[in-house]
């Protein structure tokens, strides 16, 4: 565990972003975005840091430019988009089985 | 070039020293500390007198440099020469300027008006909150990123339970500390004064010891509930020392300083020598004998980490008023040493060598800062300090821009002989009666 984005960074294999909540931050549990995303962005230069065949990963929706640069979420490492349409495709199965459908129905 | 200090007494509590050595400086850097060292050509011996003690250079985590914006009561060159001729070798100035050391241009700022005096290290001190307003966190990784070695809202405690939570939980981040100047504001009200016979005799408003001890209370009970770091500025009251024992007892991460002005003096200044003198006026208030002596104790005991100043320059217009419309501070770079030894050593409260933990090597680890030891390798920062000058003070030939010091006229027992930062003898005391320049 580090609270320090480039520690955690250098040489991984995937690194998966979260979306900050910030419809639910009324209390600054953080000083600014900009100081957000300056401490912990993700970057072309921190991606840098990671393995040479990394993957970027992110659920979405995605705040563009605060826990992740544009140029980073549409960029060659981002798997994205495959991430989000797999999901909308994981979550219609999960909601099948659950209300009693069959497993190769 | 090296320069060789020969025979003094080096106390050095984080390298476990307390006897006669030699130091050997070569350049900027503490090359070697042993006994009889050999001088080559290229070294210059100094030969250290008698009983002068070279100590590990001291570090005052408390001062209010006023630049920028309050640039007629001191600025960082002559707060920085302050400093030097009062034996210390780094000051941390408080963010209390205008404008507010709240981002990293100003924090710049004053490092390169420090870069520009070049006498003592100069560590800033970021704001809690955005122009200290007490609602927004500032953007305190901008800030230690700019150079910043802790945060507080001094002249004010953090405005509220829930801005202090977030700032201990945000810092513990980066293992800074919150400082905290602890007043809860309602119950000192507008009172001037210490709580008691004195105040009352003389008519003025009192601030009881419990507006210091309630805010401490909070602090640390916010420091366990987020394990975040905080340290109490300036403590004077019985009740806070209290707070802050049941705090360690309990393993949370608090520590504490204590002034000079707090372990020396008692609200009886209020009326005598001088009544209503606004140099006995600073916040929080000179207490009473019990709480004197409770710091006193809580130095002797180990349970206070660090003496620092809260050096607070006024301009003499500015305290030359009623004693109720008079701003609140003393300054205090350069009466500490002296009375620290007078008070504390020569009274037989503490030793040497824990008058060095709690004036460089304490303030060096709660800040995290360089310096607090004579290791070999580290940046030369040294103090030598005259445990024996008899040193009388005067306001007038001070090198602090404002001369508010309570002290003026005193004889005291120890000073300091001279001061190095970073292998450059910044200070010499000319009746020291070192052969050093």
């Amino acid at each position: 565990m580090s609270s320090s984005i480039d520690a955690a960074v250098a040489d991984a294999d995937v690194i998966m972003m979260l979306r900050i909540q910030q419809e639910r931050m009324s209390g600054a549990f953080f000083p600014s975005t900009r100081e957000y995303f300056n401490t912990f962005g993700m970057t072309t230069e921190r991606v840098e840091k990671a393995k040479p065949d990394v993957i970027i990963m992110h659920p979405g929706p995605m705040n563009r430019g605060v826990e992740i640069a544009s140029e980073v979420a549409d960029g060659p490492y981002s798997v994205i988009l495959e991430q989000v349409s797999n999901g909308v495709a994981v979550r219609m199965a999960v909601l099948y089985l659950l209300a009693g459908g069959q497993e190769g129905d | 070039m090296k320069r060789l200090l020969k025979n003094g007494r080096v106390v050095d509590p984080a390298n476990g020293r307390d006897g006669v050595f030699d130091v050997l400086i070569d350049g900027d850097r503490i090359a070697r500390v042993a006994s009889d060292i050999a001088a080559d050509a290229d070294t210059t011996v100094v030969y250290v007198p008698s009983g002068f003690i070279v100590a590990p250079g001291l570090i005052d985590m408390h001062v209010h440099l006023r630049e920028p914006g309050q640039e007629h009561k001191e600025t960082v060159a002559t707060g920085t020469a302050a400093a030097v001729a009062g034996g210390f070798t780094a000051v941390a100035c408080m963010p209390n300027t205008n404008p507010v050391n709240d981002n990293a241009g100003v924090t710049d700022y004053i490092l390169k008006k420090a870069a520009e005096a070049n006498l003592a290290r100069v560590y800033p001190i970021g704001a809690v909150s955005r122009g200290q307003q007490g609602e927004q966190l500032a953007d305190i990784a901008e800030l230690r990123d700019a150079g910043c070695v802790a945060i507080t809202d001094d002249g004010h405690p953090v405005a509220t339970a829930m801005l202090m939570r977030r700032a201990l939980e945000y810092t513990r981040m980066f293992d800074m500390p919150v400082i905290e100047h602890c007043e809860e504001q309602t119950l000192k009200g507008e009172g001037v004064a210490h709580e008691g016979m004195h105040a009352s005799a003389l008519g003025l408003r009192g601030i009881p010891g419990e507006a210091e001890s309630i805010m401490a209370l909070r602090d640390i009970s916010l420091a366990e509930l987020t394990g975040g770091r905080v340290h109490i500025a300036h403590m004077s009251a019985r009740q806070t020392l209290d707070a802050v024992r049941y705090g360690k007892s309990r393993g949370v991460r608090v520590t504490c300083e204590v002034t000079p002005h707090h372990f020396v003096l008692t609200d009886a200044m209020l009326g005598s020598p001088i009544p209503y003198d606004a140099n006995v006026k600073m916040n929080p208030p000179l207490r009473e004998a019990a709480d004197r002596d409770a710091m006193l104790a809580g130095l002797k005991d180990g349970s206070v980490d660090a003496i620092a100043t809260d050096h607070a320059p006024h301009h003499y217009d500015e305290k030359q008023v009623e004693f109720d419309r008079a701003p609140f501070g003393i300054t205090g770079l350069e009466t500490a040493v002296s009375l620290c030894f007078d008070r504390l050593v020569h009274a037989g409260v503490i030793s040497v060598s824990r008058l060095v933990e709690l004036l460089s090597l304490n303030p060096a680890r709660i800040l995290s800062v360089r310096g607090g030891a004579l290791s070999e390798g580290a940046p030369a920062d040294i103090s030598v300090l005259a445990p024996d000058m008899t040193v009388t003070i005067s306001a007038a030939s001070m090198r602090s821009k404002s001369k508010n010091t309570p002290f003026d006229g005193w004889r005291l027992r120890g000073g300091v002989a001279a001061t190095i930062v970073g292998g450059r003898v910044v200070y010499v005391n000319e009746s020291g009666h070192l052969p050093m320049r």
